[in-house]
């Protein structure tokens, strides 16, 4: 070795290195990196508003209380958090097999369509009892959500076209699809939205029982929240527990060792798709039966598929760990409106993520400081 | 010529390059003389890529000195090994498919720094192929070449940048044989006009068509230094090349065989590229028996115990298992007619590696009770049986809920043979199965396919290790390109000279028939 070339590693006595991680870390590590990412996050997000003019411990504080401040806004929040908890579900499932299912909105919508038809084509009469009403509707919305979910898994499965593009643009056409409906069928007297539904087939809030629990009185939460828990729930038992849920942990892990396994990919990647779809399609009922009571493409349309994207990603695929993102979703969502309609509140989410997914590199590596010289 | 070291083109001294948990290159020295075409022999894995990397500016040895022209150099990256005048052809071609040749041949060039002007370059390119009798059209978008057209360009690209000095890696893997006469003229134009060429192979008899001197590279080191391939044989360079130490003895008891359990009949099938990698192979295996497979890596053994295990398709012939047909059937089938497979690639193929012991070990049981219940897995019965299997095999593991990408090469083999020979196995085909372990857990691998022998079960053994196949099997069957070029019976597990020479050149591609007339023709 030259001179110079010694001279500049003794100068430079100490390196980062990077390696993998050949042990597992400590169970409490996981769980701390994220907290970890989550505050630095809101640091980063506070300097945001300190240079847009505001204060970002007022702010802070502010988004606390408008989203979990007292019983009423934490009602809001579960409402706000229901379709994002569903959709996210939806999402979780695809991804875990490594199906990246950009869909969920265009499944959430079908689904709202599909519990909307029951009402206004009409199926049911509008007399029906709330018991078989909302059961017929579940089914519809998840069947509607399966079907958007179908077409992109078998084109998959068949000709491998690629499920980010088609999932992409079918959730162009679900908003179409909508539109002409509630233009075309179901207008009420020429404005873009359906007649308000019977009464019978809005899921139950907590206000309807306002009169027995005084407390109730003026909440809003729905059923949906019901519906969301009792599918997250499921879908744990699915992928933890169930023969299926295994074959498409092995997928999702390593196709080539599903194959070996004797699993088939292909009948797979198409019952996975509809799982999907269906529960993005229960997202879209709850909406449209809990909160809007009609068909209307704006309110539906928020969105609400996009977000379960990032929710899904956030709590790992975890179905239990979604709920608690969810509503801290929902709670960014509302009280984010507080401060600015969009904008702002929109950004320190996206920090959030960022922050997130950047610190999953921590799990995998580790970062040593090492003296130059000590090279193995 | 006598080497003397000023009129050596490239000397690489005591290079060592390590990847995590493996020697890649151990002190390994290399000599390029100008105007010869230099090869580099080894299996898959001995480290001749990598040396060849080292010189190629992309990776930088822990330790060791290169000299070009007799001055010391460093390479940080490729582009100082081509200012050097080093340029390699990698295995895996760095082309842009969608534009020219020419496009490709000038990209990240500082000249032309704006305007492209093809054309003035189309010309240069063309005076350049028609020099080294390298055809190919350079308004040719690359998509539209052929794989050896491809390769030229690759030449090309490193002529145009001044190569002297040409790594070809595994050159001939992805062309047809027309297409390797070829490349050897092209080579052979390139030496005439001054220009040196290191060629990487682990294929004797390419090795010995083309090369001049030779360097045979195992495990990370040098057996044998720059020989002149015209004193040496083939068998001598197989030998140097697999080795044949025998480190230790395994206890085989005798056994007559049993009936046949699979037999292969006259399978064709192609590799992923779509080139014929089985021409017409039969091989039977009994109940009772372990079955080897020798052969130098890449003749078709992975293809064939992907064909019998279902999971690739055969153009031709059957493969009958227990008298079921199960060839182009899916894995399912096999799995539920007592098949086992011990894959080559452990975590490719053989693991989920993010999941846990116990996921990786009900992979071909959680179809039946008592893992399965129903449509749900019962996680107690499915723990429990992943606590036996790591009692059973000693597999050495925190708990069975560490995810297997955690384990060490020999633990994770010793899960994936638990898994297989848990099932109670009637045939196994095991490939590779001892490769990159240590000796303890080797010995530990030998004795579980042993074990499988006594246990009446019919087991293929499909390995590049000659002394493992020799100590284990009772029949070698030994394959050439696709094709069974022999089979001999292992008597004992001595070591044998004859046999060795034998298989050797089988391996090299001598049929049997061939060499025992040739031994009676010499007796004569």
């Amino acid at each position: 070795m030259t001179e110079s070339a010694l001279a500049k590693k003794q100068r430079m006595s100490y390196r980062i290195k990077i390696e993998p991680r050949l042990y597992e870390p400590p169970a409490w590590f996981p769980a701390t990196v994220s907290i970890g990412a989550i505050l630095l996050a809101l640091i980063l997000g506070g300097i945001l508003i300190l240079i847009a003019g505001g204060n970002p411990w007022a702010s802070y504080v502010h988004i606390a209380q408008a989203s979990f401040g007292d019983i009423g806004v934490l009602s809001d929040t579960i409402v706000k958090a229901t379709p994002i908890l569903l959709t996210a579900l939806a999402c979780s499932i695809a991804f875990r097999m490594k199906l990246w299912n950009i869909g969920a909105e265009g499944q959430f919508i079908m689904g709202a369509w599909g519990a909307s038809a029951v009402v206004l084509t009409p199926i049911l009469p509008p007399e029906t009892s709330r018991w078989l009403f909302i059961p017929v509707m579940v089914i519809a919305g998840m069947a509607m959500g399966a079907i958007w979910g179908f077409i992109p898994g078998y084109l998959k499965a068949k000709f491998n076209v690629n499920e980010i593009i088609s999932t992409l643009m079918l959730n162009y056409i679900a908003v179409s699809w909508v539109n002409f409906w509630v233009f075309a069928v179901w207008t009420e007297g020429g404005f873009q939205m359906s007649p308000k539904f019977p009464l019978t087939a809005w899921l139950p809030r907590l206000t309807d029982y306002g009169k027995i629990v005084p407390l109730f009185r003026g909440l809003t939460t729905h059923g949906g929240l019901v519906l969301g828990i009792l599918a997250a729930i499921a879908l744990w038992f699915i992928v933890y527990r169930s023969r299926w849920g295994y074959e498409i942990r092995l997928i999702g892990d390593n196709a080539r060792a599903a194959q070996y396994a004797g699993i088939s990919i292909t009948r797979n990647i198409v019952f996975v798709m509809m799982l999907s779809g269906a529960l993005a399609g229960l997202g879209g009922m709850s909406e449209v039966t809990g909160v809007i009571h009609r068909l209307q493409t704006t309110p539906l349309a928020a969105g609400y598929g996009f977000t379960g994207i990032i929710v899904a990603w956030l709590a790992k695929l975890n179905p239990i760990v979604i709920i608690l993102v969810s509503i801290l979703f929902g709670a960014l969502i509302l009280a984010g409106r507080e401060i600015q309609p969009s904008g702002v509140p929109k950004m320190i989410q996206g920090i959030i993520l960022v922050c997130l997914i950047a610190s999953d590199f921590l799990l995998r590596y580790r970062v040593r400081l090492v003296r130059a010289d000590a090279e193995e | 010529m006598e080497a003397t070291p000023s009129n050596l083109i490239v000397e690489m001294q005591g290079i060592v390059k390590r990847f995590p948990g493996v020697l890649a290159s151990d002190h390994v020295d290399f000599e390029l003389r100008p105007g010869e075409i230099h090869a580099l022999l080894g299996e898959n894995g001995a480290g001749k890529s990598t040396l060849m990397n080292v010189l190629a500016g992309l990776y930088k040895q822990d330790a060791g000195i290169i000299k070009i022209k007799g001055d010391p150099v460093e390479f940080s990256s490729p582009r100082d090994a081509i200012n050097a005048g080093i340029g390699m052809v990698h295995q895996h071609f760095m082309l842009v498919p969608s534009q020219t040749v020419t496009e490709n041949i000038l990209l990240g060039l500082n000249d032309p720094s704006f305007f492209m002007r093809l054309n003035e370059y189309d010309t240069k390119i063309t005076k350049l192929s028609d020099q080294y009798g390298l055809k190919v059209d350079p308004r040719a978008k690359i998509w539209q070449l052929s794989v050896g057209e491809q390769q030229r360009v690759e030449l090309l690209k490193m002529l145009y940048r001044g190569a002297n000095v040409l790594i070809m890696d595994e050159p001939t893997a992805v062309l047809a044989p027309q297409e390797i006469e070829g490349l050897f003229d092209t080579l052979r134009a390139m030496i005439a006009q001054g220009k040196s060429v290191i060629f990487i192979s682990h294929k004797l008899q390419e090795v010995t068509a083309i090369a001049d001197r030779v360097t045979v590279l195992r495990r990370g080191r040098v057996t044998a230094s720059g020989v002149s391939t015209k004193g040496v044989t083939r068998q001598e360079l197989a030998r140097l090349m697999v080795g044949r130490e025998v480190v230790f003895f395994v206890d085989k008891k005798p056994k007559e065989p049993g009936e046949v359990i699979l037999d292969v009949k006259n399978v064709h099938a192609e590799n992923d590229k779509g080139l014929p990698a089985l021409r017409g192979l039969s091989l039977n295996v009994r109940a009772g028996e372990i079955v080897g497979l020798a052969g130098v890596a890449g003749n078709g053994q992975n293809v064939l115990s992907e064909v019998i295990t279902g999971m690739r398709k055969c153009t031709q012939g059957e493969v009958i298992l227990n008298g079921d047909k199960v060839n182009n059937r899916d894995t399912l089938f096999g799995i539920q007619h007592g098949m086992a497979y011990v894959p080559e690639d452990r975590t490719h193929v053989g693991s989920a590696p993010n999941l846990s012991v116990t996921d990786n070990v009900i992979m071909k049981k959680y179809r039946k009770p008592p893992i399965s219940k129903g449509s749900l897995l019962d996680m107690t019965a499915a723990t429990n049986f992943a606590k036996e299997l790591k009692q059973a095999y000693d597999i050495i593991v925190p708990t069975v809920n560490t995810p297997v990408r955690l384990l060490s090469g020999g633990n994770l083999q010793r899960v994936i043979l638990a898994r297989e020979i848990s099932g109670n196995p009637n045939f196994m085909v095991a490939v590779q199965p001892t490769r990159g372990l240590d000796v303890g857990a080797i010995e530990g691998v030998h004795r579980l396919l042993l074990t499988q022998r006594e246990a009446g079960a019919a087991v293929l053994l499909i390995s590049e290790e000659l002394e493992e196949l020799l100590s284990l099997s009772d029949r070698v069957y030994v394959i050439y390109e696709g094709k069974i070029m022999g089979e001999v019976k292992v008597k004992s597990a001595e070591p044998d000279e004859h046999l060795t020479e034998e298989i050797g050149l089988m391996m090299t591609g001598t049929p049997l028939e061939q060499i025992h007339k040739e031994g009676a023709a010499s007796h004569d």
